[in-house]
């Protein structure tokens, strides 16, 4: 591995240009990884998605509700073991900035249903008994500094007024990829309520929870309720509910496919900055491969030699780059706080990490390698660097 | 008449890591105008450290130095540069054209510092060309030169603001034997006919046999 | 700078991939600042041409959007009846009641459904924008089935074009007219008569009621008898002002994550100039010995380095422009955070934007010619010449 050993010390020769090489490097690979985490940041709806979910809402958009008599017909479709209710109730926290989730719902069979929200049974105690009472994620709970017995006052859009709600209750994820930024209250509240100053909007849901007995039901199961509402008042729609959420993400693809393309776009920049580097210093060198040439030494040892040089600073500069992905997405994360409630750097990742590294280190190799195999001897030892 | 070069124990040293060197002990010498100078001696004995103290491209430790009446030493920087472009004409051993300019670009360059317009500034340039023999190759890059021609554009560089001292270091040290010829001949006849002082440091003896005075420097110092 | 031009252009010619790679990863940054701007820039543009300055719609208050409001049928007469409200030539005042919904539709040649606007306008619906210009087929018939449809709609949505039907609300609804709204917000909707979508939706309550002033200064007198009136539980906004600020969240977005984007990608860039700088000063240390011993001073050696750094930057400036440029035949649609609803725009390159890009180029060669240029500068011109 002496070509190894030279490449090395090659890379060490002009520190200054190795060092600027490396940062550069370390800068793009972090973005790229920033990036990929924001587009799974994205899907994060859908990854946490249960496969033993189906969300029913009406068909002609999530703007219209459904009629809270469904209920038991839905419970009634063979194959399904639960159904509960759920209200978007899109209020606003002091300001508009302040996003965060917010579901009116039916309390004992919501938290059934969503066993990944982990709440100590004291708490679900209080809850249940608290008729204003409200359950909130620990990143919400984090992010506003929301304790038990705190009272969060909310601006209704939807439903117009101000609403309070007594925190009852703290949910903690079982997964990693579980969002604790929501907060859950009772749907008999709410529904009180709309059915004095909305009644339109009274005995009506946003959306049917179902639980099914196993994952390869689901489309049977979606087909029989949607079958069952269908020429009523409000048809519905069923699906998955990992197909629910990515719904959502279809709607904003335009941004996603941007996000990729932008951060595909930074390896590009980068890979230039580092051919560059590799071909001037290639270029320099011109007489000592001549020399390497004259000793006996043949392209396939030039090339491995600026291979290796192009692969130790790529390497250099993706490592320090993915170590650093860690700490920076973590920052990112708070600094968003509720608008990505799971900001995970995933293994995969690192992997693409790994290997637009590898990419940048061989592309920016190739050029200078086939031009140092090509130098004639005499000439290349008359060159001046 | 006044010496155009007035030296008076100058001294100069170097830093070299921790060390220090001393290149130039206690010189002094006086370089009447019109002469034509070799500065020999082996390597290491400083003769181009004192070329470079007189060009005006170094400053001594200690010492007086006078070129034309002005005391060099005590200029500052920008000062120093504003009166190497008036009163100092190089010719290096590598000839240091600008690659990228054409003969007549690379002429013109002094004349850049001066307030000349630019078709008098192309005047020159031509007329300096055409003197030492280059008329006819004024588009012409360095690359499109041979080492011989090359040194005379820089000759005729080093002629342009018709300076007071014309400094060479190992003008023919790159050069074959047929050029070395030439660039000799081009020197002698600048000093002969224009009057030209000449200071040149070199090694070859060929080209020291040119010179009206040759003094030697051994480790620093004077060996006449 | 006495330094001529001539020596720095031509030296960037002599060193072409050297110039061609890092002048390429330059341009790479300015398309995406380019870009970015050029995308917020069309958002606003499409919101803000989405409405007229003498108009103004009034929403229940704090229900944010016209698809979360209600106004039931006394509160809309009791806006028509304001003082402030023209006149039509029929004697009629200019008032649009109307109902807005979101409904899933299907992208063609996808499965993959979004949510547009459904507007059912009353009478004046039409004349209260004059933007909306009729393009295909007719307007549909009051009391009828009958649809037009933005031509951003028609042509994405599957079953909305001219002479297609669409079901929503227990029935099947005939596209007989494909309408131009100029590039704003209403090209992406579908609308309908107000009563006819009431009933298709069971609704006995409008979204929204659209009113055009008597003259744009009125507009204060109106929002504060809407306040003021017991009555009526509303706000009222200038039109132009409701939609841009429906577009809020979406324009920050872009613009805080694209320039975020940008000035890390810029570190990139900058380090590759800096690379290339200081390689063009190591090559051309006896260059930089000769022009000192010449006598020009270290300041015009600086510059000359500096506008070296600058002319490369600038040069990816004009290229990344030019490829940005290219972006405005590419049209964007998404989903609107705030209104929950689909809009397409364009990107949208405006003079200022060419100047702050190419500003941000200079930016970019300045920061990463200075040090290289100081470090040429401070050249002792012995040493200098020795490296020859």
């Amino acid at each position: 591995m002496e070509s190894f050993k030279l490449a090395l010390r090659n890379a060490l020769r002009h520190r200054l240009r190795t060092g600027l090489t490396v940062l550069g490097l370390v800068v793009a690979i972090l973005a790229f990884g920033l990036l990929q985490t924001v587009i799974d940041a994205w899907y994060a709806g859908a990854e946490g998605a249960s496969n033993t979910r189906l969300i029913t809402r009406n068909s002609i958009s999530l703007v219209f509700t459904l009629p809270i008599t469904y209920r038991d017909k839905i419970r009634r479709v063979p194959g399904v073991t639960g159904v509960s209710m759920a209200n978007w109730f899109g209020g606003v926290y002091i300001t508009e900035k302040n996003f965060f989730p917010q579901f009116a719902v039916d309390p004992k069979t919501y938290f059934e249903l969503y066993p990944e929200f982990l709440v100590p049974p004291e708490q679900m105690k209080e809850f249940l008994r608290d008729r204003k009472g409200a359950i909130v994620g620990r990143k919400l709970a984090r992010e506003y500094g929301f304790k038990v017995g705190d009272v969060v006052p909310l601006r209704g859009t939807i439903y117009p007024g101000t609403w309070s709600f007594v925190v009852r209750g703290i949910y903690d994820g079982a997964e990693k990829s579980t969002d604790t930024s929501q907060l859950f209250f009772h749907w008999d509240y709410l529904n009180e309520s709309a059915k004095r100053t909305m009644p339109k909007r009274g005995d009506s849901t946003g959306v049917y929870v179902v639980r099914i007995a196993s994952p390869d039901q689901a489309a049977e199961v979606a087909q029989a309720i949607d079958r069952e509402f269908r020429n009523s008042l409000a048809e519905t729609l069923t699906e998955t509910e990992k197909a629910f959420q990515l719904g959502f993400v279809a709607m904003t693809e335009a941004l996603v496919v941007a996000i990729r393309i932008v951060s595909f776009l930074v390896i590009f920049i980068i890979l230039a900055v580092m051919a560059n580097t590799m071909a001037m210093t290639a270029r320099e060198r011109t007489s000592e491969y001549a020399t390497l040439k004259a000793l006996g030494f043949g392209p396939g040892f030039l090339g491995r030699l600026i291979f290796g040089e192009s692969l130790v600073i790529a390497a250099v500069g993706g490592a320090v780059g993915i170590a650093l992905t860690f700490p920076v997405a973590n920052a990112f994360a708070a600094k968003m706080g509720t608008l990505f409630p799971v900001f995970n750097v995933s293994p995969e990742t690192i992997w693409m990490q790994v290997a637009a590294a590898i990419v940048v280190g061989c592309a920016a190799a190739i050029v200078p390698a086939v031009r140092a195999g090509r130098v004639r001897i005499a000439e290349g030892l008359r060159a001046i660097g | 008449m006044r010496p155009v070069v007035e030296i008076r124990n100058l001294a100069k040293s170097y830093r070299r890591g921790d060390q220090v060197v001393q290149v130039l002990r206690d010189i002094t010498m006086d370089i009447p105008a019109g002469d034509f100078v070799a500065l020999m001696g082996p390597s290491g004995s400083g003769k181009s450290t004192l070329l470079n103290l007189i060009a005006g491209i170094d400053t001594p430790d200690s010492g007086e130095l006078r070129v034309d009446g002005t005391d060099i030493g005590d200029l500052g920087e920008a000062d120093l540069a504003a009166w190497r472009a008036a009163n100092v004409g190089f010719i290096f051993q590598f000839y240091n054209l600008m690659p990228v300019l054409t003969a007549l670009e690379n002429v013109e360059l002094p004349l850049l510092l001066t307030g000349l317009s630019r078709s008098e500034r192309r005047e020159h340039a031509e007329a300096a060309l055409g003197m030492v023999g280059l008329g006819d190759r004024l588009e012409h890059y360095p690359s499109e030169l041979s080492g011989g021609q090359q040194q005379r554009v820089a000759i005729a560089r080093a002629i342009i603001t018709d300076p007071t001292l014309l400094v060479a270091d190992e003008p023919t040290g790159d050069l074959d034997r047929a050029s070395a010829e030439d660039v000799l001949n081009l020197m002698d006849r600048l000093n002969d006919e224009l009057g030209k002082t000449i200071i040149m440091v070199t090694h070859d003896p060929h080209s020291a046999e040119r010179a009206h005075h040759v003094k030697h420097l051994e480790k620093g110092v004077l060996a006449d | 700078m006495k330094i001529p031009l001539s020596y720095i252009v031509r030296n960037l010619w002599t060193r072409k991939l050297t110039t061609s790679l890092t002048a390429g990863g330059m341009a790479l940054v300015v398309f995406v600042f380019a870009t970015v701007l050029m995308l917020e820039e069309g958002l606003r543009a499409t919101l803000v041409q989405t409405g007229l300055w003498d108009n103004a719609v009034v929403i229940r208050r704090s229900s944010g959007t016209e698809v979360q409001s209600v106004i039931d049928r006394k509160q809309a007469a009791v806006i028509a009846s304001a003082p402030e409200v023209a006149y039509g030539a029929d004697g009629e005042p200019m008032v649009s009641k109307e109902v807005v919904v979101l409904i899933n539709l299907d992208k063609r040649g996808s499965t993959k459904p979004s949510n547009v606007v459904i507007r059912g306008v009353g009478p004046k619906g039409l004349a209260l924008r004059p933007q909306v210009k009729l393009v295909e087929g007719r307007m549909f018939r009051p009391g009828s089935s009958e649809i037009v449809a933005g031509r951003a709609i028609a042509q994405r949505f599957t079953g909305a074009g001219l002479n297609e039907t669409l079901r929503f609300g227990g029935r099947e609804w005939t596209v007989v007219g494909l309408f131009d709204a100029g590039g704003s917000g209403f090209d992406s909707e579908i609308w309908g008569d107000a009563d006819q979508m009431m009933q298709a939706f069971r609704r006995n309550a409008y979204s929204v009621a659209v009113v055009e002033l008597a003259s744009a200064d009125r507009f204060p007198a109106f929002r504060e008898r809407l306040e003021d009136d017991p009555r009526l539980t509303v706000e009222a906004k200038r039109e132009t002002v409701f939609y841009a600020e429906q577009s809020e969240l979406l324009a920050n977005f872009i613009r805080i994550l694209g320039l975020t984007l940008s000035v890390i990608f810029s570190f990139g860039a900058i380090i590759g100039a800096m690379i290339t700088m200081y390689a063009a000063v190591s090559n051309r240390t006896a260059e930089i010995g000769t022009l000192r011993a010449l006598g020009f001073p270290r300041g015009s050696i600086l510059t000359a380095f500096l506008l070296e750094s600058l002319f490369l930057s600038l040069l990816g400036g004009v290229i990344g422009l030019l490829l940005a440029s290219l972006m405005r035949f590419v049209s964007v649609s998404t989903m609107n955070w705030q209104s929950f609803a689909e809009i397409a725009f364009r990107f949208s390159l405006t003079p200022q934007i060419v100047m702050q890009s190419l500003a941000f180029a200079a930016i970019m060669g300045l920061l990463g010619g200075v040090l290289p240029a100081a470090r040429a500068a401070r050249l002792k011109i012995v040493d200098a010449l020795r490296a020859a």
